[in-house]
């Protein structure tokens, strides 16, 4: 009888990087993203890139691509592609193909040029998107995930000053991250002035966008041991998908996706909603972060911006959220889940100076894919 | 005359009786025929009892404002409709909700609430396509 707790703790996370640089990057291919994360994330993990036989990538390459452009014979590979959350998602595919002996060191790459579009082309299905919602003006995420936030705020009150709330605080988190693309000061004043992109949105709601790549190497707990750095057990791992376009969608105001992804989560982890001390939660919009907390069960529902807006997710506050600045103001390829994995991370090695967050011991990853459409969460550990 | 928007590409053949019906002002769903259940958007199978038998009915084109945005900017070169313009998800009285447009109506979060009544207003773009818009009800 299959277990979920089987796949609880069996694999770590021993490397992180990002690319060598990031933001606005014309000078660099998607590939050179890819490479430079994944041979940073290897040498963090004193492994070799030979080591690698595991390739998990999602987006604009095949994981074929990025094998051959790092010259590796892989003898795994997964390619699931549905959304930003999709590298959150393979941690856990990652996990079950370690724990079957799939792969012996698995690599999650990421490589996007999303601002300067480098070599990118869109290869979708418009049959859906092309009929039914461009002729009305409908495209990019932020025309779709407005109506979340409008229903949203219909629902439950819930105001265009306490969504600014939520870039305020990351702000403060990239203000203490020197990798982080915005860094100076913001008021909520500043959001709300900010020019108008679509309502209820200012630019300033909406996330960077950026070109950079992200990489995460992980291995069997056993091996875990002889890798360089602290090694991050993945203590729970889920995901789900509800939708994709927004009319399909059952509670505007509520991630079926995300809930289902993290119940499992929760329940290999053994643990409850409001057993962390650090989560990071997948921004591309200041509404977002808000609602996840309230389809995880973290907060009820209607309540979760007063997690930003009284301060408990800031610095100093009693529960960190997104502490690498974000998507808001830290980074954002346009597919943005490695990094708060990255973060995570870092976060439960005790690496992030003066934004570390003290007594570590337990951190959430929560991402979604598409406008809440799916959701990929991981519970991690810096002890078994 | 200019035609303003993106016309609908590709028009897929399971949403062939919506446009026809469209041409002639009428806003058409599809409805299983298994299990009774109308839904957005075509397909050849219900998304709720999987049953292939799929047939048509006519909407009374009332419904309900979702939710809603303005948009402060074009967001697609052949998308030309002057700014602010409202982007609207209509809940339609017989169940399923479609994003379109909400038209002869300002374009302000102050003029503009969820749940608000709405009633279509076709749009005719070429000889081929009609799109249904929507406005405040009873205007
Ligand atoms: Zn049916």
């Amino acid at each position: 009888m299959a277990n979920l707790r089987d796949l609880s703790n069996v694999a770590c996370i021993v490397g992180v990087d990002e690319s060598d640089e990031m933001g606005t990057l014309p000078h660099k291919s998607q590939l050179s993203l890819h490479v430079e994360a994944v041979t940073n994330a290897v040498r963090d993990a004193g492994l070799k890139v030979s080591d690698v036989d595991g390739i998990f990538t999602a987006g604009q390459h095949s994981p074929a691509t990025i094998g051959e452009a790092l010259g590796i014979t892989a003898r795994h590979v997964d390619g699931t592609t549905v959304g930003g959350c999709s590298f959150i998602i393979m941690v856990g595919h990652a996990v079950a193909a370690l724990h079957h002996g799939l792969c012996d060191v698995a690599v999650i790459s990421h490589g996007e040029s999303g601002r300067s579009q480098v070599g990118v082309s869109p290869r979708r299905d418009t049959a859906i998107p092309g009929q039914f919602e461009a002729p009305y003006g409908f495209g990019p995420a932020p025309t779709m995930f407005g109506l979340i936030t409008t229903r949203h705020m219909h629902r439950y009150g819930t105001t265009l000053e306490q969504w600014a709330q939520v870039a305020v605080s990351t702000r403060k988190w990239a203000a203490l991250n020197p990798k982080a693309l915005r860094r100076e000061p913001l008021t909520v004043e500043d959001v709300l002035k900010a020019r108008p992109v679509v309502y209820p949105f200012t630019v300033l709601n909406i996330c960077l966008v950026t070109d950079a790549g992200g990489a995460v190497v992980l291995t069997r707990a056993d091996r875990a041991r002889d890798t360089a750095k602290k090694p991050v057990y993945v203590r729970g791992l889920g995901e789900g998908t509800e939708h994709v376009s927004l009319t399909q969608m059952k509670d505007l105001t509520f991630s079926e996706a995300t809930r289902i992804s993290g119940d499992k989560a929760f329940r290999m982890a053994g643990v409850g909603p409001t057993d962390f001390q650090h989560i990071m939660l997948y921004d591309a919009f200041t509404s977002g972060p808000p609602i996840m907390l309230e389809s995880l069960g973290i907060a009820k529902r209607g309540e979760g911006v007063r997690f930003f807006e009284e301060g408990r997710s800031t610095p100093g506050g009693s529960l960190p959220i997104n502490t690498n600045g974000g998507g808001l103001s830290y980074t954002h390829t346009g597919m943005y889940g490695i990094f708060p994995i990255i973060e995570a991370a870092r976060q439960l090695r005790g690496e992030c100076g003066p934004r570390q967050v003290p007594n570590l011991r337990t951190s959430l990853v929560n991402g979604m894919g598409g406008m809440l459409s799916a959701a990929g969460t991981l519970v991690l550990s810096n002890e078994a | 005359m200019e035609i303003d928007r993106p016309l609908p590409n590709p028009m897929t053949p399971e949403a062939k009786p919506y446009w026809d019906g469209l041409r002639e002002q009428k806003l058409m769903l599809p409805k299983c025929g298994a299990c009774g259940h109308v839904f957005w958007y075509p397909r050849v199978a219900c998304p709720r009892c999987h049953a292939r038998s799929i047939g048509w009915i006519q909407s009374k084109g009332r419904g309900t404002l979702h939710a809603f945005e303005i948009g402060y900017q074009s967001f697609n070169k052949a998308f030309k409709v002057p700014t602010p313009y409202v982007l609207a998800m209509v809940e339609l009285a017989e169940g399923p909700r479609m994003l379109s447009n909400l038209i002869n109506v300002e374009a302000d979060p102050r003029k503009l609430t969820c749940d608000m009544p709405v009633e279509v207003v076709f749009s005719k773009l070429t000889d081929e396509v009609t799109l249904p818009l929507f406005q405040p009800a009873g205007r």
